[in-house]
């Protein structure tokens, strides 16, 4: 089986520094690949540069064998990608089943016309759209009201309601941007429930976490990033060991053999 | 409007009942899906009650100011895209329906599609190469499309130079229905401007509606779920410009004269300040909007020379008091019944 999202020496510098300098990974349908690193190693350009909001100095990323890259945000989401952002990217003022909604913008069903003479078909696709929203909200265990501006909600809610979004487009490839920060100890094992989930359905994740315990605990494959390098790539038990990786998250002259149980993000 | 906070406690499954504010009655008024029809009907019998010329010119003149703001609610309401040069739209309406009804001796009606056609042209030659631009830079470029607009229109000799276009017949006589006569133009008016109205509704709740809304939220993020922002905000300008050239045919037949000087760049901030006035976004409130601007004036009349300083006034307190406009979107939609939430679980764990 080839791999749904290939990236090959992927490289991009802003001025003179090299935020990512040759990463080189890939993600597998139902995989869940974490890509760690300290703060500054580059995670976010990477995903930035998978998703098309920056555009690679250099290296190529496929998806499911084709070429996606430097094409347009918006292309990239069609051609199978799926994203959460590091800090929330909701549409405040517009309630928490819109929100989801726009994760259903390319399912289409109507044009301009239906929806001003508000033909069957218009009201079928709304019907449909609600329906896959509130499915959505459902899948990712959220709980609170629906109808109202997503402004209201708890952080906790709306980190449920941006992956509801991300879910609904429907995506091969869903890429996590620190799912778990600023959530609760309870929050974080639902949130690992979910991630498995998300699995189960036959999607690619790729996550940046900073949480190891839930990293350690969730991932299948570890990517570690430093300094824009990707220094160790393998199975959590594998990347624990490393000890580039202990290094990078350590220093040099640490004797301590153990990453930090709950980061320092 | 009253938003329950209560939302700490993840586990309220249950949504509860909107908690009624002492304003709720006042809400339920504005929020009846009537409300659209009782506007019509006023419209419609308020000719039975004063027809005078200087009465129906007046109305027929509001009815036109409203489509303009309808359609500058979907570029700068629902798009967030914000138009100095709306007038423009106008312009270019009017004076297509004003050129081909008289170099064809055509009821100005049926320019109709000639004008759609020119609005949707004109809309892509301004929008496409400054929707590139983001807030305040399109601010300035649309302003001086606004102003280069009237400036052409000025010096061609197919537009009437300074002059303009005058004489445009508006005859167009069927059956019994003369609409020369000011009250069955009225009439014609009101029903195009409703229909307007009305699609221009319908089309802020559909799928391209929503999406117009999560472009004036967040560029990016609509970019990530598959928006092509640029298309959207395109197509955002040329329905703008289709309401606008709606409007201009309709005001060129009402006038039967046009010139340049109608198209200054006062207009197009009069018809923006319709829309923040009545509530960006929300259709019901930019009528209200369009109607304040274009009917204050005439019933500050007794004033004289003062009125123009109090309706300068009036509108400075209403932005200190409420910023967001007279009637705002109300960002509320309905939450899902009992029976259908627990459809809905059957469902889930049913299927998948």
């Amino acid at each position: 089986m080839s791999p749904v999202l290939e990236v090959q020496d992927l490289a991009i510098s802003f001025g003179g520094v090299k935020a990512v300098d040759g990463l080189t990974f890939s993600a597998n349908a139902k995989e869940i690949i974490a890509v760690i690193g300290p703060n500054g190693a580059g995670k976010t350009s990477a995903f930035n540069c998978i998703t098309g909001f920056y555009k690679p100095t250099g290296g190529s990323v496929t998806l499911n064998g084709a070429d996606i890259t430097g094409k347009r945000p918006a292309d990239i989401a069609h051609a199978g990608v799926s994203r959460t952002f590091q800090n929330l990217r909701l549409f405040h003022d517009m309630t928490v089943l819109d929100n989801v909604r726009a994760g259903m913008h390319l399912y289409g069903g109507q044009n301009f016309l239906d929806a001003i003479f508000h033909t069957p078909r218009f009201k079928r696709s709304e019907a449909l759209y609600t329906q896959e929203a509130h499915y959505w909200l459902d899948f990712v265990g959220y709980r609170g009201r629906r109808g109202v501006p997503i402004k209201n909600l708890s952080y906790g809610q709306q980190k449920q309601v941006e992956i509801a979004r991300a879910l609904a487009r429907k995506a091969e490839l869903l890429l996590l941007d620190e799912p778990a920060a600023g959530l609760n100890h309870t929050e974080k094992q639902s949130l690992l429930e979910l991630v498995r989930r998300i699995r189960d359905l036959g999607t690619a994740v790729v996550l940046i976490e900073h949480d190891m315990g839930l990293v350690m605990e969730v991932s299948e494959r570890i990517v570690v990033m430093n300094f824009g390098k990707e220094i160790a790539e393998g199975t959590p038990t594998e990347v624990k060991k490393n000890p580039a990786v202990i290094e990078a998250y350590l220093g040099k002259d640490d004797e301590d053999e153990e990453v930090p149980a709950h980061g320092d993000a | 409007m009253t938003i329950d906070n209560s939302t700490e406690s993840i586990h309220t499954v249950e949504a509860e009942a909107k908690k009624r504010g002492p304003g709720a009655w006042l809400s339920s008024i504005f929020e009846n899906k009537y409300i659209g029809w009782a506007a019509l009907g006023t419209a419609i019998l308020l000719p039975f009650i004063d027809s005078s010329t200087y009465t129906l010119n007046i109305l027929t003149t509001a009815a036109i100011f409203v489509v303009l703001a309808a359609g500058l609610n979907i570029v700068v309401g629902y798009c967030g895209l914000l138009d100095l040069g709306y007038i423009a739209f106008l312009a270019v309406g009017a004076y297509t329906a004003g050129i081909l009804s008289k170099m064809f001796v055509l009821p100005v009606l049926f320019t109709l599609p000639a004008v759609i056609i020119m609005c949707i042209l004109s809309g892509l030659i301004i929008g496409a190469p400054t929707l590139r631009l983001r807030s305040d830079y399109l601010a300035i470029v649309t302003l001086g499309f606004g102003e280069i607009t009237r400036i052409t229109a000025q010096n061609l000799e197919i537009t009437g130079g300074p002059q303009g276009i005058y004489n445009i017949p508006s005859y167009l006589v069927i059956g019994d229905l003369d609409f020369q006569d000011p009250v069955i133009f009225y009439f014609l008016t009101i029903v195009i401007v409703s229909g307007l109205v009305l699609a221009a509704a319908r089309l802020g709740k559909s799928r391209l509606g929503r999406a117009w809304k999560f472009v004036k939220e967040d560029e990016d993020a609509a970019e990530a779920m598959g928006i092509h922002t640029y298309k959207v905000k395109l197509l955002a300008y040329i329905f703008g410009a289709i309401w606008g050239g709606f409007g201009g045919m309709l005001f060129a037949s009402h006038l039967t004269a046009i010139s340049p000087p109608s198209f200054l760049f006062l207009q197009s901030a009069l018809v923006l300040m319709a829309v923040v006035l009545g509530g960006m976004g929300n259709m019901k409130g930019v009528v209200v909007g369009a109607l304040a601007i274009s009917l204050l004036p005439e019933f500050l009349r007794d004033f004289s020379a003062y009125r123009y300083l109090i309706f300068g006034l009036l509108l400075v307190v209403v932005m200190v008091f409420r910023p967001q406009g007279l009637w705002p979107p109300r960002g509320v939609e309905a939450e899902r019944t009992k029976a259908q939430r627990e459809a809905a679980a059957l469902a889930n764990g049913l299927k998948r």
